[in-house]
């Protein structure tokens, strides 16, 4: 029926643009787990503080929140060679178990969102801009700019990525010590280093995620929980360590987050993501495109 | 020691506890203190995974809700008896039903402990990494069932109202606390017999080298079953009693966030190469929580046992035992 | 043990290790192509070749620890594949790491203990009580001269302690057939003797053993057959004296 197609179209259609931002939100995950082993659960938190560092210029000095989260890349970056250098001095360098560093990051998690829980209390925020609210109408099809504007700017993010991975000197390094840190220092580099230089890029990712997911919808520091499951989800069906692989799950599964919450209702929505990951665990855990 | 002598040990504290409570006829006493000891049960019970195997539970408060949620199922199936059951069955039933909550306690932990058999099955074969993640799944997972579930209230909650007195006890809510302790004594055994046993050192093998453990002839992925089911039945029995002992329950108060951070905060603040690390972290963190909260915040609260996690993991990473261990050695050479 | 005195009296019939076109890939890189490789019951094998040329992986393979793409193992006439790695040590298929991974929580003692008691008390028929545990477990330890250090934590052993703890680990599974993976890196030329000597003792009892190593010395004086691995490729297999003569391998390994 020609209504049915119309909801249809329109909740595919959201779902793609929601899955071009989960692949930016996914980006620095990609690098920090599949490439450098890193488990940090904490990447969320990281999230919702850019969200609410771009909430707060934007409110204060009307930055746009975009705007916003480019200026606030290096303090970012920083933040995520220091998180890097506390975790390595703690646990990778002597050679720890797992189980420390997950606490550790859980143990971020938490912290994180209870301090903005403490700072900016329960209400939730968004941000003003002159897209959100708007839409781009294509025949019967809608793109609201507050999902497109995020969409587009995740897939450029994620094309620098891509580039900086496979054209520079150092995101050269960065892929070759995922695979073999040996080779590394023969070439005279230190592979330390460049863990910390990647971890900081993938937290950086995460100033920038932080902007889109306000524009995208209000929020408020529990929020950040209800990416893990996504982010995770998406690593693992993408394939540990492949961007590309990781951008055609982020589609995937914002297409069927939307779906679901369209045809069965939006409180079965945080299911979908977190099956997704059981599924894929459990079938297939080397993911779609994995290494 | 013996385990039947640490049994009666145990017996004889949780009774000097309970008389001296019951002395002081204070009744914020039995609250305060059933909160403390079900953080005990959960902390033990984590540990037997996280600590002894290396496994890290994230979703222990998916374990907790299901043994909530088995009593909320149990006590509303018995509520309505006469309506769920055509007569001739309803009349049988009306006997069995309500059931009393010591075997709700049983059908929970086993309802737990059949979920994370389940679960385990799934992610276990999967490095740990991946079974952490699972159980973060699998608590959102669970909530998300239950909030669609209105027979057991779904989003709106359910209400439990146990009676005001029972024989023997007295107020209610100092049943439930017998109840608890009964749970910390089980815990408490099954975490050191499972310490001082064969099966111990099999799941200290796990957790410090899986690939020489299975090299060494360690049935790894059984192993880490029977953690896993003991765990989360343990983590389910302690849920059970949480509908009586609140009242109202809604999905948000049974899959809170703080039982997955207590549950790992308080094993790896005390200690967790032993049994006793889990109870003096939860003893220590379940009263500063209880002060805390009472006096700044609840919010401040989380960011106190945050931080003492974080801190805890990088600076004392064998707890407080730990530190206790290593000061007992330099006096020991003194 | 038994069976396999009568096995080798009646000379050898059937091997007891089958590896038939093992390969094995990581992403494009191919570390194992085309494994062939038989051990018959109670001889003494030697596995050579230069650093990355697969020697481990396919110790991972035979082992379990690894799955292999292609090909096959066969034990003792079973077919291995898809048995979980402790199920092959218990039914005689032990190997040490070339690394070694003691259990670092648990005292040396203990860590002897482990095989004992997931093994071979794991075996019908062979349940040590405790008495007879304690006295197998000093037993080992003072084959590889580690008696006195029994309630010591690895992390105070030398990496040559470390290495000898690691031997008595596999040779406490009280395997059929002993992968001893560079067992002997960084010893004295009299420990080198000592652990040649012990691994010919143990194959004397009738465990088929597999010996890998850099230490030409030791493979020279062990083993009763030798093969060469080069880049994932098996390119000589015969008595030791006509292996290193070939040419392939002086160029290879050999002749660095």
């Amino acid at each position: 029926m020609d209504f049915d197609f119309n909801l249809l179209i329109n909740a595919i259609v959201a779902g793609l643009l929601l899955g071009g931002f989960y692949a930016a939100v996914t980006a620095g995950i990609s690098i920090s787990f599949g490439m450098l082993d890193i488990v940090n659960i904490a990447h969320p938190g990281f999230i919702i503080l850019g969200s609410y560092i771009a909430f707060l210029l934007n409110s204060n000095f009307g930055i746009d929140p975009i705007i916003a989260s480019i200026l606030m890349l290096p303090l970012f970056y920083l933040l995520g060679t220091f998180v890097y250098q506390v975790y390595y001095q703690s646990f990778e360098r002597r050679g720890a178990e797992t189980l420390r560093g997950l606490a550790f990051f859980f143990g971020l998690l938490f912290v994180t969102e209870v301090i903005l829980l403490l700072v900016f209390g329960v209400d939730y925020r968004s941000v003003d801009a002159s897209y959100i609210g708007s839409s781009l109408r294509l025949g019967a099809i809608e793109f609201p700019l507050r999902l497109l504007i995020p969409c587009l700017a995740s897939l450029a993010m994620f094309i620098c990525l891509e580039i900086f991975l496979s054209r520079t000197f150092i995101g050269r390094a960065v892929m070759a010590v995922s695979q073999d840190p040996q080779a590394l220092q023969l070439m005279a580099v230190n592979p330390t280093r460049i863990k910390r230089i990647a971890f900081g890029i993938s937290i950086a990712t995460a100033s920038l995620a932080g902007a889109f997911l306000i524009i995208i919808q209000p929020v408020i520091p529990s929020v950040g929980r209800d990416y893990i499951g996504r982010i995770f989800a998406i690593c693992v069906l993408g394939g540990l360590g492949s961007l590309p692989g990781t951008l055609i799950a982020a589609f995937l599964l914002g297409v069927v987050e939307s779906l679901t919450s369209v045809f069965y209702g939006p409180s079965w929505a945080p299911a979908v993501a977190f099956g997704t990951l059981l599924l894929t665990l459990a079938v297939r855990p080397s993911g779609l495109l994995g290494r | 020691m013996r385990t039947p002598v640490f049994i009666a040990i145990q017996i004889a504290i949780a009774a000097a506890l309970y008389f001296s409570f019951r002395a002081i006829n204070n009744d914020y006493l039995f609250f305060a203190g059933y909160t403390v000891l079900e953080f005990v049960v959960l902390a033990t019970a984590w540990n037997i995974l996280g600590g002894y195997c290396g496994y890290v539970n994230f979703g222990s408060a998916g374990f907790f809700a299901l043994g909530a949620y088995s009593a909320i199922f149990l006590y509303t199936v018995g509520q309505s008896v006469d309506d769920l059951f055509p007569e001739s069955l309803a009349d049988v039933m009306n006997l069995i039903f309500p059931l009393p909550l010591p075997i709700i306690i049983l059908v929970g932990g086993a309802v737990a402990g059949l979920v994370g058999l389940g679960m385990g099955y799934l992610t276990l074969r999967l490095r740990g990494v991946f079974f952490a993640i699972g159980t973060l799944a699998l608590a959102v997972v669970l909530q998300t069932f239950i909030v669609n579930w209105s027979f057991v209230g779904g989003s709106r909650g359910a209400y439990v109202i146990p009676p005001e007195k029972i024989p023997v006890f007295g107020p209610y809510i100092q049943f439930l606390f017998v109840l608890m302790l009964i749970l910390v004594i089980v815990s408490l055994t099954t975490a050191r017999l499972i310490e001082r046993s064969q099966l111990g050192l099999g799941f200290a093998t796990i957790r410090d080298d899986e690939l020489a453990a299975e090299a060494s002839g360690v049935p790894t992925l059984k192993l880490k079953l029977i953690a896993t089911v003991v765990s989360g039945a343990l983590m389910g029995m302690a849920g059970a009693p949480f509908p009586f002992y609140i009242g109202y329950v809604e999905p948000g108060s049974a899959f809170d966030l703080s039982y997955a951070v207590n549950s790992i905060a308080m094993p790896m603040i005390g200690g967790t190469t032993s049994w006793l690390g889990p109870l003096i972290g939860a003893l220590l963190l379940g009263t500063l929580q209880q002060v805390i909260t009472v006096t700044i915040s609840s919010a401040a609260n989380l960011l106190i046992v945050g931080m003492l996690l974080i801190g805890f993991v990088i600076v004392a990473p064998n707890g407080i035992v730990g530190l206790w261990q290593s000061l007992a050695k330099k006096w020991a050479k003194a | 043990m038994a069976e396999l005195g009568e096995e080798m009296g009646k000379g050898m019939s059937a091997p007891i290790l089958q590896v038939a076109n093992v390969g094995k890939r990581f992403g494009g890189f191919v570390a194992l192509e085309d494994i062939m490789l038989e051990v018959g019951a109670g001889e003494r094998v030697g596995l050579i070749g230069p650093n990355g040329s697969g020697k481990s992986t396919l110790v991972n393979c035979i082992c379990g620890t690894l799955r292999n793409d292609t090909g096959s193992v066969t034990f003792a006439g079973e077919a291995m594949d898809g048995l979980a790695t402790h199920r092959r040590t218990r039914r005689g298929l032990a190997r040490s790491f070339q690394l070694p991974r003691p259990f670092m929580s648990m005292s040396v003692a203990e860590n002897i203990r482990v095989p004992l008691l997931y093994t071979v008390n794991a075996r019908s028929g062979s349940r040590l009580a405790h008495g007879e545990l304690h006295d197998r477990c000093m037993e080992l330890l003072k084959l590889v001269a580690l008696d006195a250090k029994a309630v010591k934590l690895p992390r105070d052993l030398t990496q040559v302690e470390m290495r000898k703890l690691e031997l008595a680990r596999a040779m406490a599974a009280e395997p059929k057939l002993l992968i001893a993976d560079e067992s002997m890196a960084g010893l004295s030329h009299s420990e080198v003797e000592d652990i040649v000597a012990l691994l010919i003792r143990l194959n004397e009892r009738g465990v088929t053993i597999i010996m890998i190593e850099h230490i030409m010395r030791a493979v020279m004086s062990f083993s009763q057959r030798l093969a060469v691995l080069v880049s994932g490729k098996k390119i000589a297999d015969g008595k030791p004296d006509d292996v290193i003569k070939n040419k392939d391998v002086v160029g290879a390994y050999l002749g660095q």
